[in-house]
């Protein structure tokens, strides 16, 4: 085991090890966690068998074997922020359908309690 | 309660200014009408003011939601209380309220399930209005008139009248971002609602600011037609239709 590999093992324990922290103490939810999981445990496998790390870089036409590391790097957060945009997205449709529902619902509200009021004033006919 | 019969759409941001005047003009021309204002988080007493003339029903957004989400609220509002038909004007005054019978005439007839107040029907494209304003009114009405397959001169206005069954449709699927007219028409259209344009003179804003100034144009120019094309792009049946 080379000095490279022993970096990229313990960085990918080390980030793996978070992301289930973060998960255990409910900061990070299970969706979301997933992704970055995959990211996480495909750096440790490719730490543990280097050659999968060169037949990829050989099949993608990657002379420096490393780069090919940079390229799959750049790829998971690529990912990882598609998946932010897609999520930020959802969220702002939902904010947006209940600051409506709030608008409706306190409009409703004070329709109704005037009417209370109307009719404590003038109680009806017995 | 009778059967309510129009609902007149105001979505407001901060036009504590003229909001008084609109309100009045439109009960002075609309007696029947039931007039709903939507104030999008104004910062001013818009809602207030809204309030203590005592002609309209006032939907205070917590968060400002842009003209879009402002305008899907107060539609929302006449598709619940089962309203036939529903009017949208600009919480400027730019529209005259003695126009909304002629706006709505093609809906009452039968012909049109949406319209829209032009500027532009007699030809023209824009009294006063600057060179940048110029070009996006032709690059709208050549692109949504192809989208759609019917020529609409008026792509911008923000007057605009719904039947039933648009006002379903758009309580659902009213485009959510600042500037929503032009992607509105393409969706109608797309979406197998009669369009008709009813010729329709409009005035200068009576006070407030226009929430699109020169800087930020360009910016929706391309949002908008980004959207179009998406929308036009995108099936029937992908239509949100009922969502809630």
């Amino acid at each position: 085991m080379n000095r490279m590999q022993i970096v990229m093992l313990l960085g990918s324990l080390f980030f793996l090890g978070m992301i289930l922290h973060q998960v255990w103490r409910q900061r990070l939810k299970e969706a979301y966690a997933l992704l970055w999981m995959l990211f996480g445990g495909m750096f440790l496998i490719l730490s543990l068998y280097p050659p999968i790390l060169h037949r990829f870089a050989a099949l993608a036409g990657i002379a420096y074997p490393p780069a090919a590391l940079f390229a799959l790097t750049l790829l998971a957060v690529f990912l990882i922020l598609l998946q932010y945009s897609i999520v930020l997205s959802k969220k702002a449709d939902e904010v947006r359908r209940l600051a409506q529902a709030v608008a409706l619902l306190e409009e409703r509200l004070e329709r109704l309690e005037r009417l209370e009021r109307l009719e404590r004033r003038e109680p009806r006919e017995p | 309660m009778k059967c309510p019969e129009i609902c007149v759409v105001i979505p407001c941001h901060n036009e504590a200014a003229c909001i008084g005047a609109v309100l009045n003009e439109l009960h002075r021309q609309l007696p029947e009408a039931v007039l709903v204002v939507v104030d999008d988080a104004s910062t001013d007493d818009t809602a207030a003011l809204a309030r203590v003339t005592g002609l309209a029903t006032v939907l205070r957004l917590p968060t400002n939601l842009g003209i879009g989400g402002a305008v899907q609220t107060g539609l929302r509002y006449a598709g619940d209380n089962g309203f036939a038909v529903a009017v949208k004007v600009d919480g400027d005054g730019q529209h005259p309220a003695s126009e909304i019978p002629a706006l709505l005439r093609p809906i009452r007839e039968g012909r049109a399930d949406f319209t829209i107040g032009s500027r532009f029907l007699d030809g023209g494209d824009g009294f006063r209005s600057t060179f940048l304003r110029r070009i996006g009114i032709r690059l709208f009405r050549a692109l949504n008139s192809a989208l759609v397959g019917q020529r609409i001169t008026d792509n911008t206005s923000g007057f605009r009248g719904y039947g039933r069954r648009a006002l379903e449709f758009a309580a659902a699927n009213y485009p959510a971002f600042d500037y929503p007219e032009p992607e509105e028409v393409v969706l109608m259209g797309r979406n197998g609602m009669r369009i008709v344009e009813v010729s329709t003179p409009m005035r200068e804003r009576q006070g407030g600011r226009s929430s699109i100034n020169l800087r930020r144009s360009v910016y929706y120019m391309i949002k908008v037609i980004f959207a179009i094309l998406m929308a036009a792009a995108r099936p029937r049946k992908m239509q949100k239709e009922t969502a809630r």
